[in-house]
């Protein structure tokens, strides 16, 4: 019934890869911002993912997943070119509104990089000076360098472990940013929850305007269940509905944090679970095989 | 009818209610006295011709009550099951004045569910026009106007958000009030009369209602999205780790089957003591989910009492019987937390009735000093939904001030071509009011599309264009 070829996949690390989905009428819709929900098969759970990149002429639309878990490492693991997702609806959430800034920092920490992306794109476009901040690890986990050099005006990379660009994390980065450009009017931060809290506590005391993207755990991305609701100042808000992109000083993160941990019990279990099933399959492929060449 | 044993059914998802057997069915057609004014057809949100209906049972003549049935109702097999017929055709029944009402529910249920066994479907020969129509949402209302407009001959495109088709009657009812199967077969029988289904697409931000009109080539829209938007509480300790909506709680258990994670990815909130606000059927729903989850106490919290609890008669019955605790005149003050980010309790106040409100109800209010604490784990809201806002972030449909679908009595909206009905118009209400909306949706798209309906008295004098009366113009269609 669902026919979602992916056409594209490239491995950038041994946990990140990305897929570029068959979607015409998806591309077309796609706004920066925007995230779709997945489905790998039938039994699966539904998977909230950012659209990092949309092509409207090759109509597909670019995921980049990080394995995490049962779902995310079952796809790195069966989603190759040729194949086809169960499930793929969207585009999901409130597109980032145009800004009017003239001067934003665009700060991706891992995963978070890609996700980033589409804004940093939309905001070069919209004729404001792009400072990329983006942040890895270490070395080998460094990707779409070149993509963000070719939208960025300035580009800062940032490694944990000093391997690469600046020593230390991307709130270094946006303090180098605001230090050499004090007419800084907006930063854009996409990455784990503690690393947009640290983004937001390193802008407040300069009272520029930081946007975040939240990923709290959701189930139909409709506005249906109330699942993903995060607290924005003194109110509850569907980040499916309502966001996904949030005014970062207002947000509560550690409620959103201590959400997220609601299933780590049953994720554990999925996963212990899955690798099972996984090594089982395994030793009865290695047994056939050894069968055959006797 | 035969019913699964309480303490045995608390603990499995097979249906509750077994079903008549052919003898069960007889015996119950006899009690009708076929009363000539009919009192239950007045009842019945649809009109079904109830006599007639059961007249043809007890003839032996299933297949002809099926052809009776099929004439109003689309979904006989899921009304005759989840119907509130205590309040509707049931409640007004000549023989209820005296002695238990005819079981027309019931009744309906078993032809339904005869014709799901046999493979029965009524579909008419269809001649073909060239009208294109666009369902968005696939519940009850949607389903409806779908069948009418296949039927009238149209090219009719089901799109639901979701990745199966069935709105609520999927995601929310479970299954042991209302099997799969049952809601799978009657959407077999629309894709017989030529319905095509595109799950997986969420209207308004793949394309928007303006853009089904202007570049999609559909000559009609009908909205049937549902009100799916639950209310929290707003108390202290409202977002913490084991407080959720029971949709959040029946999406998980039933559409993603959580209830057989982990061969199914999807987790499920799993309670030793649950409580569930609220009591109307998602609520009772949501705590005999719960009993079947494994809970050991499941508690009901309603802060009315049982007298006004709008939930079905019948599934307030069932949920006692299979252990439910209910604490009427009890309202949530705030939610315990355990330090840890998780539920540990809740802390409750008694009520008593005061002065009747605006609904009618008698106003219940706090009775000062009687706060109490209790132990729970699981904290389950069902007390209302609101309208679900992506048709107004999308479309320019005007809507009323709590966010419904703004529509004339011909359930036409304010963009000319879309029509709307079901809970996105009325607020949550049942399912067979929403169905009933979807073929007067239909009823009226058939008009506007100048569609012959021999249901419909047309006018004749006044409303003609160059001398041909206006509803038969499908010669040629004008748009602005
Ligand atoms: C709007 C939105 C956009 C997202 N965009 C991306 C993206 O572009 N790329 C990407 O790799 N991931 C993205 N995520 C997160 C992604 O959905 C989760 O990593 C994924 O659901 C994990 O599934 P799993 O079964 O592999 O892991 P699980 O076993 O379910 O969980 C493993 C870990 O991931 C966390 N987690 C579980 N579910 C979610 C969830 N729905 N959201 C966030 N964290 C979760 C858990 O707390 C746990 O630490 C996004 C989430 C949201 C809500
Ligand atoms: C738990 C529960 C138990 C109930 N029990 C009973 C009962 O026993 N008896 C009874 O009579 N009534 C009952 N009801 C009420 C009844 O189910 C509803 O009144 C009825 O289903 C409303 O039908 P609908 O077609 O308007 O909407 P829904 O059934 O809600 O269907 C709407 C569909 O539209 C889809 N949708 C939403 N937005 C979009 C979009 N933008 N694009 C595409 N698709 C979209 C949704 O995913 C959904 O599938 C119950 C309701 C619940 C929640
Ligand atoms: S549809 Fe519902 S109200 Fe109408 S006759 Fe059937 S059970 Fe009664
Ligand atoms: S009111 Fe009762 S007894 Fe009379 S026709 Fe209807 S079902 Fe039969
Ligand atoms: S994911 Fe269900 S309401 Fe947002």
């Amino acid at each position: 019934m669902s026919n979602f070829e992916i056409v594209k996949r490239e491995d950038f690390s041994d946990v990140t890869y990305l897929l570029e989905v068959r979607h015409p009428l998806m591309a077309k819709a796609a706004k920066p911002g925007q995230f779709v929900i997945v489905m790998l098969n039938e039994h699966g759970e539904r998977v909230p993912l950012t659209i990092a990149d949309f092509d409207r002429e090759k109509g597909t639309v670019t995921l980049v997943v990080q394995a995490v878990g049962k779902t995310t490492r079952q796809m790195q693991q069966q989603c190759k070119v040729g194949t086809s997702l169960y499930g793929l609806v969207g585009p999901m959430g409130i597109p980032t509104p145009d800004s009017h800034a003239k001067k934003v920092v665009c700060v991706g920490g891992g995963l978070g990089v890609a996700p980033v992306y589409p804004q940093a794109r939309a905001l070069k476009e919209s004729g404001a000076y792009v400072i990329g901040v983006i942040g890895f690890r270490t070395k080998d986990l460094v990707f779409w360098e070149d993509k963000f050099r070719a939208i960025c005006d300035e580009l800062i990379i940032c490694s944990d472990d000093g391997s690469v660009g600046l020593h230390g994390r991307v709130t270094a980065g946006i303090e180098q940013a605001i230090k050499k450009h004090p007419d800084i009017d907006e930063v854009v931060a996409i990455g784990p929850p503690i690393m947009m809290k640290s983004c937001a506590e390193t802008t407040r005391p300069y009272k520029i305007k930081t946007m975040v993207s939240l990923n709290p755990i959701m189930v139909d991305g409709t506005g249906m269940c109330g699942g993903c609701r995060v607290k924005i100042g003194d109110q509850v808000k569907f980040a499916c509905v309502d966001g996904p992109d949030f005014d970062g000083h207002l947000v509560d993160f550690d409620d959103l944090m201590t959400r997220l941990r609601r299933y780590t019990k049953e994720e554990r279990m999925a996963l212990d679970h899955w690798e099972k099933g996984c090594r089982m399959q395994k030793s009865i492929d290695n047994a056939v095989d050894a069968a055959k060449t006797k | 009818m035969r019913e699964q044993d309480p303490a045995v059914r608390a603990r499995n998802f097979e249906e509750v209610a077994c079903g008549y057997h052919p003898d069960d069915a007889m015996r119950e057609s006899e009690r009708c006295l076929f009363c000539p004014d009919q009192p239950c057809v007045s009842g019945c949100p649809v009109g079904i011709n109830i006599p007639g209906f059961i007249r043809k049972i007890n003839e032996k003549d299933i297949r002809g009550a099926y052809d009776i049935l099929t004439e109003t109702s689309l979904l006989p097999a899921i009304c005759g099951r989840v119907c509130p017929q205590e309040n509707q055709c049931e409640g007004v029944c000549t023989v209820g004045q005296t002695l238990e009402a005819v079981a027309i529910g019931r009744l309906e249920r078993f032809v339904g569910d005869t014709a799901i066994r046999e493979g029965w479907a009524n579909i008419p020969y269809i001649e073909p026009n060239h009208f294109k129509v666009g369902i968005v949402g696939s519940g009850p209302a949607g389903m409806a106007c779908a069948a009418d407009m296949a039927k009238a001959g149209c090219d009719v495109t089901v799109y639901e958000a979701f990745h199966q088709a069935g709105g609520v009657l999927k995601y929310g009812i479970p299954d042991f009030r209302l099997p799969n199967p049952v809601i799978d077969a009657e959407i077999n029988n629309l894709r017989k009369l030529g319905v095509k289904f595109e799950c997986n697409t969420l209207v308004g931000r793949l394309f928007t209602l303006e853009q089904m009109i202007s570049e999609m080539g559909y000559d009609a829209v009908f909205v049937g999205v549902g009100a799916g938007y639950p209310t929290m509480l707003g108390i202290p300790g409202d977002s913490l780790n084991g407080v959720l909506s029971a949709n959040e709680l029946l999406t998980r258990c039933n559409l993603m089957r959580a209830k057989e994670f982990p061969n199914f990815d999807t987790p499920q909130p799993i309670g030793k003591r649950v409580a569930v606000v609220g009591a109307g059927n998602t609520a009772m729903d949501a705590m005999r989910v719960s009993l079947r989850l494994g809970a050991e106490k499941v508690y009901c919290i309603y802060r009315r009492s049982h007298k006004e609890a709008p939930a079905r008669a019948e599934e307030i019955h069932h949920a006692e019987e299979e252990g439910v605790e209910f604490h009427w005149l009890t309202n949530p003050v705030s939610i315990l937390d355990d330090g840890n980010g998780n539920v540990m309790g809740m802390r409750c106040v008694r009520m008593e009735l005061g002065e009747p409100d605006a609904s009618g109800r008698r106003r219940p209010v706090p009775v000062p000093g009687s706060e109490f604490d209790f132990e729970c784990d699981l904290i389950v809201y069902a007390i209302g939904t609101n309208a679900n806002p992506i048709m107004g972030q999308t479309c320019k449909l005007r809507l009323n001030k709590w966010g419904y679908i703004d529509t004339d009595e011909n359930l036409a909206t304010s963009m000319a071509g879309v029509f709307a009905g079901g809970d996105i118009v009325t607020g949550a209400a049942t399912v067979i009011e929403a169905m009933g909306a979807g073929r007067r949706a239909a009823a009226s798209m058939k008009a506007y599309l100048g569609i012959r309906d021999t249901n419909r008295p047309y006018r004749t004098a006044g409303d003609t264009l160059f001398g041909i009366d206006t509803s038969e113009r499908n010669f040629a269609r004008i748009r602005a």
